[in-house]
């Protein structure tokens, strides 16, 4: 299957700016009394080219609602759409290949094949995919996130920072519509999550990357230009561009009530 | 991806490693019985083809009965003058010769006094012609062959591990007592020292006919003349043949010579392939189980796979992909590892009395392609549902704690499918062991099909019976363990299903092992009653090996010593009824009834004693087989040709188990009017006298043993024990087989439990209650096998038993050997936990509590 074919009719489109857009959905875990509502009604709409932030204290649905953007989990109910394409009644095998060709997934405990360099892993996507690697594209990126130097080798002799960056650099080497983060910086330390931060920023501003990043590091949200905060599966504040004293004061207001 | 699938084979070598080793050595087995059978087909090859080296065509006798102490029929002498005679023919020369039947025996003597036996093993006497030394298989190494009486030539293995050389007086037993040999010669046969751990003693051919009383020879050898082809040759001497005669080419002859052995080799190659089998089928339990936990385990780096857009069957794939390196490599080892083996397998057979020839070594491509495709492909199906499981991993597990592949709708029902695969099992069984009017071959498919399926269906069942077994076997640990054993007995019962299956790697071999004790410890009983219902005397005179027969001389002289009361010889030899080879039993009809047990179907002790020139006794099942009954006639004929009218005068049913006497029993008389050289199987005796006054008497006679009563009985139950041990060695492969699976189980089991054993070392577990935690959980898992398979194997032998009731076979349950079965199961235990429990003892604590 081609990218071509996963493309939505031209009139289903939804806004030109939005590469995300979610719609009602709502995610409920379980049955009866124990059943637990981590989204209840969230509509949304993610920007072209921007880093969003999403925040919220733990079990608030942060994670859920970056999964059900990501397609790797279903909504109970409500629409998603993917750059075109609407995910919701897609079949496995279609979720696949939209994961290979639109999406790109960075993880909190990084997630490498320890069998395999860092330059192999950066490649798995595009082997898997069975597409043969740009040489120069490979070689920028490597650059870009700071590990040419590192490449051949294993992740267990790397730092938890350069296995991160190795982690974007993967994410990244399909081009993919959407980056998702998933606490990209809650396994490492402040200095390294700095570093790293800046990585994912370039390459928004660089290679014009949507991205979007759950994260309950107030610093780290204040480098995103959209800062969303969930609590009780609903979105209950959204900020533009904020320093991170306002994203405290922010998620202590959300907290507090 | 094939990357991935690869690369993860080194990122986890030594569980690779103890995977490829299940593999391994049942290839090596596989191709270690194919390698070592080739290499005796090639040794038995050369030798037989080397004894027609150059000659045309051979004149033998046939075989009239199969299986006779007699061989086959002689070949006059007159023949061989008129072979000369004829102008066709260049030279001829007759010899005795027969290596495939007990005819021609001369018992070399060591210089302690004692019988060269071996083995038990075959005791040839030859006799060459050494004017014609063409037709010569044997080739000399020292000295020259024997011209005159008096004279002897040995094999050049015998007189190197006797210590013979030229000019010693050399002491042979042959058709009678002991007589001194002058030795002349040391010759090869063909080119190896001696066949397998044969003795030659190797006379002038006119010697031999005299010592062995053989008035002519085994075979003629004919060369033609330089023009006359082969079918000339037959053509010219097929009218002179008489007609217990046959004219073959040298090649049909050197064909017709090796049958009997090809025969006992490939049932050496099927039995031994047999157990490889079972070595192959117990390695795929242990790579099913160890690729199922490494699939479970690599559950977040599959979930990665899949986010990052791998199909399921990309999945598959690198699952399937990764056995397949692994059974690949594997095989490859199990190859070369089998070469080796062939060695050991010799080794094995020569201990359990199995000497054999030895060649350089034949490796055939079937080999090779056979212990490859067996090695890949068993790896291969036991990889088909780990893989499977492998694609149910959803991209969402990536970013789960702890997240596992839901089960799949196969692994839901699997309970209902275990029991109905036990319940099919079982009937399958069922049919193979008591259907009638069942082909040989079915009937040993349905038991190779059921039993395979059974074992899978305990195994699976097993899953639901690891928690109430581990809960009772777990119990002494722990109790004696303390906490360490408690964690142990919990540990063990995690993963039922990875424990069962572990378990049932084990249960198999343990099955089979007890199976194999217990029938055959209802053989050696039911020996034993056979015997001890026949036998009434103080005294039995056998031979050596208790199965060849003894000189009449050797009776006679035990009868004369003094002291004896009664003394009755029993004669033994092959005859031919309708067609089939049956057993004929001279005997003497005064004494037989007062030192041997006969139990009557028609007729009575006085048919017995009234046994004339020609009445004959019948056994009860030959009777029924050929509708014979009293005052029926029936025709014998002898190795020689010979043809016995008898008259039925009674009917006789001993022990089917093991009747000592014939189907037919005649009187001596008779016997040995009709049979040539008669032999004795067994004289019994009734005599006050201690044993060494007969030891004493028969002096000169090595080849005869007198045994009291007792000994004769728990000799003859012992030859069970040589066939039993053999077994053991071989099924004690399957056992190591399974052990690598419990190391396996365990290695990994502690890699998962990292953090948690980090935990527990934190809150106070020393290191030796770490060791011994890993170490209880092993031995319960071994005592789960345990428990599995000895009632498994147990009820394997009561099937089999009743199975086999109309051969008296009886069932007695071997409560020792069970004892040591379950002693064993903690041994096995034991040593597959001293890798893991190191490991899992040495882990740095902070380390530990840190991993993810």
């Amino acid at each position: 299957m081609s990218v071509a074919e996963l493309r939505a009719p031209e009139h289903e489109a939804p806004l030109a700016e939005a590469i995300v857009s979610i719609e009602q959905v709502s995610r409920r875990y379980g049955d009866g009394d124990t059943a637990v509502d981590a989204l209840r009604g969230v509509s949304l709409e993610i920007e072209r080219g921007k880093l969003t932030a999403v925040m919220g204290p733990s079990g608030s649905g942060k994670s859920t609602l970056m999964h059900i953007l990501a397609g790797l989990d279903r909504p109970t109910a409500g629409r998603v759409v993917l750059d075109g394409v609407d995910v919701t009644g897609l079949s496995e095998k279609k979720m696949t290949l939209l994961r290979r060709e639109k999406i790109g997934f960075v993880f909190q405990f990084f997630n490498l094949l320890p069998m395999l360099t860092a330059e192999e892993n950066v490649l798995l996507p595009l082997s898997i995919a069975g597409r043969k690697p740009d040489e120069q594209w490979l070689e920028e990126l490597l650059l870009t996130v700071g590990i040419a130097d590192r490449r051949k080798h294993r992740p267990s002799e790397l730092s938890g920072g350069q296995q991160q960056r190795v982690a974007i650099a993967r994410a990244l080497v399909s081009n993919p519509a959407v980056l998702f983060a998933d606490e990209p910086t809650g396994n490492l330390d402040s200095a390294t999550s700095k570093d790293v931060l800046h990585v994912l920023r370039n390459a928004v501003d660089d290679l014009g990357q949507t991205t979007v990043m759950v994260t309950h590091d107030a610093g780290a949200a204040s480098m995103a230009d959209r800062i969303l905060f969930i609590a009780d599966g609903r979105i209950v504040k959204d900020l533009r561009e904020s320093t991170a004293r306002e994203v405290i004061a922010a998620m202590q207001e959300v907290t507090g009530r | 991806m094939k990357r991935v699938a690869l690369k993860g084979i080194f990122g986890r070598k030594l569980r690779t490693a103890l995977t490829a080793f299940a593999v391994v050595l049942g290839v090596a087995m596989v191709t270690g019985s194919l390698v070592l059978t080739d290499t005796m087909s090639k040794a038995f090859d050369s030798i037989f083809e080397s004894s027609y080296q150059e000659t045309d065509v051979v004149v033998s006798g046939r075989s009239l009965v199969d299986w006779s102490d007699e061989g086959n029929a002689l070949v006059p002498d007159s023949l061989l003058r008129q072979v000369r005679a004829l102008p066709d023919v260049e030279a001829a020369a007759g010899s005795i010769l027969d290596l495939n039947s007990s005819a021609n025996q001369a018992h070399l003597i060591d210089r302690d006094g004692e019988i060269v036996m071996g083995n038990g093993n075959p005791t040839f006497g030859l006799g060459v012609d050494p004017s014609e030394p063409r037709f010569n298989p044997l080739e000399l190494s020292a000295g020259r062959f024997a011209q005159a009486p008096g004279e002897v030539v040995v094999d050049a293995s015998s007189a190197r591990t006797l210590g013979f050389s030229i000019g010693d007086g050399v002491k042979i037993a042959v058709g009678g007592p002991i007589k001194t040999f002058e030795l002349v010669g040391i010759a090869k046969y063909g080119d190896v020292d001696t066949i397998g751990s044969a003795t030659m003693a190797i006379f002038h051919v006119d010697e031999a006919q005299r010592l062995l009383e053989k008035p002519g020879y085994d075979v003629i050898s004919v060369a033609g003349r330089e023009g006359v082809s082969d079918d000339e040759l037959l053509r010219s001497i097929a009218p002179l043949l008489p007609a217990n005669a046959q004219v073959r080419t040298a090649a049909e002859q050197a064909d017709a010579d090796k049958k009997g052995v090809s025969e006992f080799i490939s049932f050496i190659r099927y039995a031994l392939l047999g157990f490889g089998g079972i070595a192959l089928f117990v390695g795929a339990f242990v790579i099913f189980n160890t690729l199922s936990i490494t699939v479970a385990q690599r559950t977040r780096e599959l979930a990665t796979l899949r986010t990052l857009g791998a199909t399921p069957a990309q999945v598959l794939r690198s699952v399937v992909l990764e056995a397949f390196a692994v059974g690949l490599v594997a095989s490859l080892a199990g190859i070369a590892a089998g070469v080796g083996l062939a060695v050991g397998l010799t080794e094995l057979m020569a201990a359990a009395g199995l000497d054999l020839p030895r060649a350089s070594t034949v490796f055939q491509t079937r080999t090779w392609v056979a212990g490859l495709a067996l090695g890949t492909l068993v790896t291969l199906a036991a990889s088909v549902a780990p893989a499977l499981r492998a694609t149910r991993v959803n991209a969402i597990a990536a970013v789960r704690e702890g997240a596992v592949a839901p089960r799949g709708r196969l692994a839901r029902s699997a309970f209902p499918i275990s029991v109905a695969l036990v319940v099919v099992s079982a009937a399958t069984l069922g049919y193979g062991l008591f259907a009638s009017d069942v082909g040989v071959a079915t009937r040993i498919l349905a038991l190779v099909v059921g039993l395979l399926t059974l074992f899978v269906g305990v195994a699976m069942v097993a899953t639901r019976l690891v928690t109430p077994l581990a809960h009772v076997l777990g119990w002494p640990g722990a109790k004696l363990g303390g906490a360490a054993g408690q964690l142990a007995r919990g540990n063990a019962v995690r993963m039922p299903g990875r424990t069962a299956a572990t378990a049932a790697a084990l249960m198999i071999g343990l099955a089979l092992v007890t199976f194999v004790t217990a029938v055959g410890n209802g053989l050696r009983q039911s020996e034993r009653d056979a015997i001890v219902r026949q036998i009434d005397a103080d005294y039995v005179v056998v031979s050596q090996n208790g199965w060849s027969t003894l000189p009449a001389v050797v009776g006679e002289t035990a009868a004369e010593v003094d002291g004896v009361e009664v003394a009755s010889s029993i004669r033994r030899e092959r005859g031919r009824v309708l067609g089939d080879g049956v057993d004929v039993s001279g005997i003497d009809p005064a004494t037989l009834g007062e030192v041997f047990h006969v139990e009557w179907s028609e007729g009575s002790p006085a048919a017995l004693r009234s046994l004339g020139p020609s009445d004959a006794i019948v056994r009860k099942s030959f009777a029924d087989e050929y509708g014979f009954a009293t005052g029926g006639e029936f025709l014998v004929r002898t190795p020689t040709g010979l043809m016995l009218n008898l008259r039925i005068t009674g009917v006789y049913d001993p022990p089917r188990f093991d009747s000592l006497l014939g189907s037919v029993l005649v009187s001596r008389a008779t016997f040995d009017r009709s049979f040539s050289r008669p032999g004795d199987s067994l004289t019994l005796i009734w005599s006050g006298q201690p044993l060494s006054t007969f030891e004493d008497a028969l002096a000169a006679y090595p080849d005869a043993r007198v045994v009291d009563d007792e000994t004769f009985v728990d000799d003859r139950a012992a030859e069970i024990d040589g066939i039993l041990n053999l077994l053991y060695a071989l099924l004690a492969l399957s056992v190591i087989v399974s052990l690598f699976g419990m190391v396996n189980t365990l290695v990994l089991a502690v890699f998962e439990r990292t953090r948690e054993i980090g935990m527990l070392r934190a809150v106070g577990l020393t290191r030796r209650q770490t060791r011994r935690m890993v170490r209880h959980e092993s031995i319960v898992t071994a005592l789960i096998g345990a428990a599995l398979g000895v009632p498994l194997g147990l009820l394997l032998a009561t099937a089999v038993t009743r199975a086999l009731a109309e051969y008296d076979l009886s069932l007695s349950i071997p409560v020792g050997a069970l004892a040591v079965f379950a002693l064993v199961a903690v041994l096995a235990g034991l040593a597959a936990a001293l890798l893991p429990a190191r490991r899992a003892s040495r882990l740095d604590v902070l380390e530990a509590l840190q991993y993810e």
